[in-house]
């Protein structure tokens, strides 16, 4: 189970990505990429990622602000192209071609994982490869304009899940790629959020010295395709997660176990659904089912979640 | 190692490395954000407590700390989006326009 | 010369002997007929520990490709194999691994590709992929496909050329049949092929790189793709420098197109692959009625040694290409439009025919590749040939 330090050990960690990005002001894929990577403690490590915000933005030739070696090669196949260098990586080292120990992780955003590249995350995790699979999940295929995934919450505006004469915005539940994964049987799965940098780094930590695949789901804001102010990003991830929309909770050789419970602090969906211009037309007349849905469907999933980790704990 | 790109526009094709590969890791640094601001964050030194949240919630790892304490902010990549004052829990970082200050940082 | 046995063995275990030999750092697959037999052969070597490979079964050909390039970055040797629907599957990592400059090479049992879906031998599934940036060599036999198999990373990892590498050969006819294979032994392999060379990739903390980046604004594409072509014109010196040097090994010597009786043909086809063997047979039985007939056996692909072939049919008065494949909505086929376009750049002007066979793994006899000949024979004597393409062995034709 992840164990949160003090910042100021984090702060001694290597920050392993630059300055000069072109990420959007505010934008949460890069607190998502630093705070993982402090995880990494000092190993060497090689980064993989897909096609999307954050590739584009961290690698446009001639620049490029990985300070490890970097490899991106598509948009479905992060997994795919991680696990081939880890494998290779084995080999050379059993072959004693290569002395050093290599730590392996692939970024990709929801767009890059749950649809064009489950397939590819899904072989990789079954085939047990070491290791650590990352998905910043801001609810959308932002890179290309902000189309729906099947991240996107119930309701949302998106460019292809607009909000027109018959259509409140999207009208499917999102799909919930952290229990995908846990489903693998692998060692270690965490959902984690930008605004809780300690719980992000401390699983990140448990996650590289997992031996074997392991996955963090991490909620990242997009200003930009949720319709909101760049400084609010940390808060309305904050927000998110007090309403359990988005739990703190980490799957441990399959146990359940919850970081954070709000208990009576809890608040309902709608508090941070008004702060996102993706979601304003639920807020006029008419639309107040498609909330109602979300807010039940989330209470249901959290009170699911309490049932998997009381089991868990009772086992 | 420091990999020279000032002229890479005129570069014959077998110039850039093999599959165009980019040796020097890191090297954004040298690409200027800081221009896309209209705030600029201002610390006050007696209000911080340094509890380094701002290093942290930075997307543009722009909050500069030596020896576990925050020194400046890094204006060169800066992008102005204001995250760090949202987050202080001092309220020791406020957002100023751009325009309130001369070219050489000093304010109007 | 040598004085190894001839063994008995199919194309696929002729080409899983060979890998085993070469042992790489890693090979990452997915079954599919007919590519199947060599990846399990391989399998096998790989469960009783007779190679130090990393074998990566992953769960589709996209993935596969994918992982070799992730391997392939970390300088660790890579191989592969497909057919079909498995090279569809991957072809837009195959224009990524040759933009990566990476020297996987691939085995691709021809197949045709679907639908209606079909198992056998065409050429359909690596046409698709002539314009990838992988160099791309056919082989008429097991012998060939083994040994070109050991060619593979000499060529692909030359500095000079550092791109990836296909070797094809005929699904089921090849693949799957039973035929000669005089092998070289492990040592001799091993120093054929030598050490993998050294250079920049994912596994140098000290020398951290960044690679497959995004090449938006700024622009640097064009040039990018200038230097891969560049890197295939290298390759044709470079191929042939192996290919010389492998003769030197063993005594068989290959070249980028093979010449059977073209010295004072009149009349010619080009054919790749297993149906070299027929053609040669119809070739002597024409010379016996006199008629100077000559074929020539395409092995190399991409790239396309323009000049040799040039060189070959400019004295020729009818010359027929035979191709395997079809190109929808062209003049003919692919292997016949490089011909035609090769001979007109080049001044030679020989009436050429187009003759399209064996769709589907549809049987290819003599006498259909006899018919072809008698068309150049008649051209050859003043008769027209048609512009566009002939079906050599249709049904209901």
């Amino acid at each position: 189970m992840a164990t949160k330090l003090s910042p100021k050990i984090y702060v001694e960690r290597k920050d392993r990505l630059s300055g000069g990005h072109r990420l959007c002001a505010g934008c949460g894929a890069s607190v998502v990429v630093r705070n993982v990577l402090m995880g990494a403690k000092d190993y060497p490590v090689v980064v993989g990622a897909a096609t999307g915000c954050l590739e584009v933005s961290t690698s446009l030739y001639p620049y490029t602000s990985w300070k490890d070696s970097y490899i991106h090669t598509a948009f479905e196949n992060a997994a795919a192209t991680v696990s081939g260098a880890e494998a290779a990586f084995r080999s050379l080292k059993k072959q004693g071609k290569i002395d050093k120990d290599y730590k392996f992780v692939a970024f990709g955003g929801d767009g890059g994982t749950y649809d064009i590249g489950l397939q590819s995350l899904s072989g990789a995790l079954e085939r047990g490869h070491d290791f650590v699979y990352v998905c910043y999940d801001n609810g959308a295929y932002m890179n290309t304009g902000f189309q729906r995934s099947g991240s996107t919450p119930l309701g949302a505006w998106t460019t292809t899940t607009p909000t027109g004469k018959v259509q409140p915005g999207k009208l499917q539940q999102r799909k919930n790629l952290t229990q995908i994964a846990a489903a693998h049987n692998i060692p270690y799965v965490a959902q984690a959020s930008i605004h809780n940098f300690r719980d992000l780094i401390s699983k990140a930590e448990v996650a590289f010295e997992t031996e074997g695949p392991a996955v963090l789901v991490v909620l990242s804001t997009c200003p930009r395709g949720w319709r909101a102010e760049p400084s609010q990003s940390v808060e309305m991830a904050r927000m998110m997660v007090q309403s359990c929309y988005w739990p703190l909770y980490e799957v441990i050789d399959g146990d359940y176990v919850i970081n954070f419970d709000p208990k009576d602090k809890k608040i309902d969906v709608a508090d941070w659904m008004k702060l996102q211009g993706r979601f304003s037309h639920l807020f006029k007349p008419g639309n107040e089912n498609v909330v109602e849905r979300l807010q039940t469907n989330v209470d249901r999933e959290w009170d699911r979640l309490k049932k998997l980790a009381s089991l868990s704990a009772g086992e | 190692m420091k990999w020279e790109i000032a002229d890479i526009q005129q570069w014959p094709p077998g110039k850039h490395e093999l599959g165009h590969a980019i040796p020097e890791a890191g090297n954004s640094c040298s690409y200027k954000t800081g221009g896309w601001r209209s705030e600029r964050p201002i610390r006050d030194e007696e209000v911080c407590t340094q509890c380094l949240f701002c290093y942290f919630y930075c997307p543009d790892s722009s909050v500069i700390v030596q020896g576990q304490k925050v020194v400046a902010f890094d204006l060169d990549h800066c992008k102005g989006c204001g995250i760090c004052a949202a987050e202080c829990p001092a309220d020791a970082i406020t957002m100023h326009l751009e325009t309130d200050f001369h070219d050489d940082g000093e304010e109007e | 010369m040598s004085t190894a046995p001839i063994l008995a063995v199919t194309g696929n275990q002729a080409v899983a002997m060979a890998m085993k030999q070469i042992d790489p750092d890693l090979v990452a697959a997915y079954p599919i007929t007919p590519q199947t037999d060599v990846v399990q052969q391989f399998s096998e070597f790989v469960a009783d520990g007779l190679v130090n490979t990393e074998f990566v079964t992953v769960e589709s050909e996209h993935s596969a490709m994918s992982a070799c390039v992730g391997s392939a970055s970390t300088g660790a040797r890579t191989m592969t194999a497909t057919s079909s629907a498995g090279f569809a599957l991957m072809w837009e990592m195959l224009y990524i691994a040759a933009s990566m400059r990476v020297p996987i090479v691939m085995t691709t049992v021809n197949r045709a590709l679907s639908g209606p879906i079909n198992i056998h031998c065409d050429h359909s599934d690596t046409m698709g992929g002539r314009d990838t940036g992988w160099m791309q060599i056919y082989n008429e036999d097991a012998q060939e496909a083994y040994d070109a198999t050991i060619m593979g990373f000499p060529i692909a990892e030359h500095k000079d050329v550092r791109l990836p590498l296909m070797n094809m050969y005929d699904g089921f006819i090849i693949s799957g049949a039973i035929g000669p294979l005089q092998a070289l032994d492990d040592e001799q392999v091993k120093q054929f092929i030598g050490e993998a060379p050294t250079y920049p990739g994912l596994l140098d903390s000290e020398h951290p790189i960044t690679v497959g980046p995004f090449d938006g604004l700024h622009g640097y594409y064009f040039e990018a793709k200038m230097t891969q072509q560049q890197a295939m014109d290298n390759a044709l010196g470079v191929i042939q420098e192996t290919y010389d040097r492998f003769a030197a090994l063993t005594g068989r010597q290959y070249q980028h197109l093979m010449k059977y009786k073209m010295d004072d043909a009149d009349i010619a086809i080009v054919v790749a692959n297993s149906a070299a063997g027929n053609t040669r047979n119809v070739v002597d039985a024409l010379r016996a009625e006199g008629i100077k007939a000559g074929a020539i056996k395409l092995r190399t692909f991409r790239p396309f040694p323009a000049a040799e072939y040039a060189e070959a049919l400019a004295g020729c008065k009818a010359v027929g290409v035979m191709d395997r494949a079809d190109s929808f909505g062209a003049l003919g086929g692919p292997l016949y439009l490089e011909i035609l376009a090769t001979l007109y750049q080049y001044g030679a002007s020989p009436k050429v025919g187009n003759f399209i066979y064996g769709l589907g793994g549809r049987e290819i006899y003599p006498h259909d590749i006899e018919r072809a000949f008698r068309m150049l024979k008649d051209a050859a004597d003043g008769a027209e040939l048609p512009k566009s393409r002939v079906y050599l062995n249709a049904k209901g034709a």
